[in-house]
């Protein structure tokens, strides 16, 4: 399969302080890829600089083909028509209703008659199971509805890619289970790419087809969710089996308890 | 030695740092400038944002405009009267509502109302990555969210000065003529004779055009700016108070000196 987002020995910080460092990753089209690691390690990031919201320092990161810090404002708005993206508390409109949350990007970017918006939200709302919910104010519904209305929205223009940061944070199981299934669903049946940002191991590796794991800013792992799983790499062994301590130190580097507590060694 | 470097240092970080505020606030107003036309061509995003800035604030607007024109009244004729010119009541009242306290009073009272209210807006709407949310739907939150807001804050404004001089007259009146027994016909015939169209109710509608340009960009400017955190809009919404009515207050002095010298 063909790349649709192609990042090469790419570099990004702030300041002085790099964020991202020397990052390769291949997206092919069609497929749903995780980009895993702790807290920190860059992952939105990614998305960002996909996005266009933020741009690279160095290297390249082409969207099918169109090299995203060479665009200019009007066609990096035409690209991002192609893209949507779910954003980590759904950031919903919250003056409106679900129906009009999902309509926004209708009106915005089409020219299409009302009666049209009009039945393909409620067909968007419908693939995510709340057709009956158009009329609710975002504050009238749960996390996890919330979170369904921002796909449903994210997934209004057909988009050839949809991002996803952080989809499972915060939800119980079961709306865990239900946003999963929508991911991978939606992404087949609308032929697009999905990139999820997560640290859910279990439900990430159920929907991913391949895994980058990325720690302070590199990619230190990367395959098959199974090749993941059985992975000898001690911070993607940490990471999967959720062990306290390992490459991922449990304390904040620093000084001993006994330095901070001013103890010195006898004898 | 040290110590004079020290000082003349930070002086030169803080200067450093007004200036660039200054240049990033002057780049602002620009691209909102630049982002108007659109908001023209969908004129239904401005009439309900004139529906909530201005509407929701003509209460406290009309409200303030009577009990103004209520002490006009009385300090007016307390003052008048010691040289036998309560005739000209009317003209002192009108003359101090249309070309100062309608427009300045109204902007100070803006600022507190609608103002806050815009900042916190935009500021929650950055902090809940809703501005982010748009722009990822190749939606610009400067066309679609700002530009619409600031014009029905310029639009308002004057309006509601109109409103705040016109309540003020009555309140002038009902203390004037009704409570203290000035003549009507002097109130209202002094004036109609001493308030000039051009030089008086023009001058106050453009203090308060540029009063409402003033004080809606600066709530703005702050919510988009503010740091995405509670403290953070609660910061942007006080600045947006402290700057906004600093400013009226200096623009008043500026326009009163340009148009009355």
């Amino acid at each position: 399969m063909p790349n649709l987002v192609d990042i090469r020995d790419l570099h990004f910080g702030y300041n002085e302080r790099p964020i991202l460092s020397g990052l390769n990753m291949q997206f092919p089209k069609g497929g749903v890829i995780a980009v895993m690691g702790g807290s920190g390690s860059g992952k939105t990031t990614v998305l960002r600089l996909i996005g266009g919201q933020i741009r690279a320092q160095s290297g390249g990161l082409a969207v099918d083909g169109q090299e995203v810090s060479g665009l200019n404002v009007s066609d990096l708005y035409a690209m991002r028509r192609r893209m949507g993206m779910l954003f980590q508390h759904g950031a919903l409109f919250t003056d409106l209703t679900v129906f009009d949350n999902v309509a926004f990007p209708l009106r915005e970017n089409t020219r299409l008659p009302e009666t049209m918006i009009h039945d393909l939200v409620l067909m968007k709302l419908q693939a995510v199971g709340l057709s009956n919910a158009a009329a609710l104010k975002p504050a009238q519904i749960s996390g996890g509805m919330a979170r369904r209305v921002a796909l449903a929205r994210a997934i209004a223009l057909d988009p050839q890619l949809i991002m996803y940061d952080e989809p499972f944070a915060g939800l119980d199981p079961i709306s865990m289970g239900v946003t999963a299934n929508l991911i991978r669903k939606l992404n087949d049946a609308l032929g697009s790419t999905s990139i999820v940002v997560s640290h859910d191991v279990h439900e990430s590796f159920s929907i991913a087809d391949y895994v980058y794991f990325l720690s302070q800013g590199k990619i230190v792992a990367h395959g098959t969710p199974s090749q993941m799983r059985e992975s000898d790499d001690p911070y993607v062994k940490q990471f999967v089996n959720a062990e306290p301590d390992g490459p991922v130190p449990f304390h904040y580097p620093g000084k001993t308890i006994a330095d901070q507590l001013g103890m010195k060694a006898r004898g | 030695m040290n110590l004079i470097l020290d000082l003349l240092a930070q002086l030169g970080a803080t200067v450093r740092t007004r200036l660039e505020g200054l240049g990033a606030a002057s780049r602002t107003f620009v691209t909102l400038i630049v982002a108007s036309p659109s908001v023209f061509r969908r004129p239904r995003l401005v009439t309900d944002q004139i529906h909530f800035i201005g509407n929701y604030s003509l209460v406290i607007i009309a409200v303030s405009g009577l009990f103004v024109g209520f002490v006009l009244g009385l300090q007016g004729y307390y003052t008048l009267n010691k040289y036998g010119s309560e005739q000209a009541l009317g003209l002192l009242v009108a003359l101090s509502l249309i070309r100062e306290l309608g427009p300045v009073v109204t902007a100070l009272l803006f600022a507190g109302r609608a103002g806050t209210s815009l900042t916190a807006e935009i500021g929650l709407m950055k902090a809940g990555e809703q501005l982010a949310a748009m722009e990822m739907m190749a939606v610009d939150p400067m066309k679609r969210v700002l530009a619409p807001r600031f014009w029905a804050g310029v639009i308002s404004m004057p309006v509601l000065a109109a409103i705040f001089s016109a309540v003020g007259v009555l309140g002038g009146y009902i203390v004037g003529v009704q409570l203290i027994g000035v003549d009507e016909g002097a109130f209202w015939s002094q004036m109609q004779a001493g308030v000039d169209v051009w030089a008086d109710v023009l001058n106050g509608v453009i203090k308060s055009f540029v009063f409402g340009v003033a004080v809606t960009f600066i709530a703005l400017y702050e919510g988009f700016c503010a740091a995405p955190t509670p403290e953070g809009v609660a910061r942007a919404t006080t600045r947006t108070v402290v700057i906004g009515s600093l400013m009226v207050l200096w623009l008043d002095f500026l326009l009163t000196a340009l148009m009355f010298s």
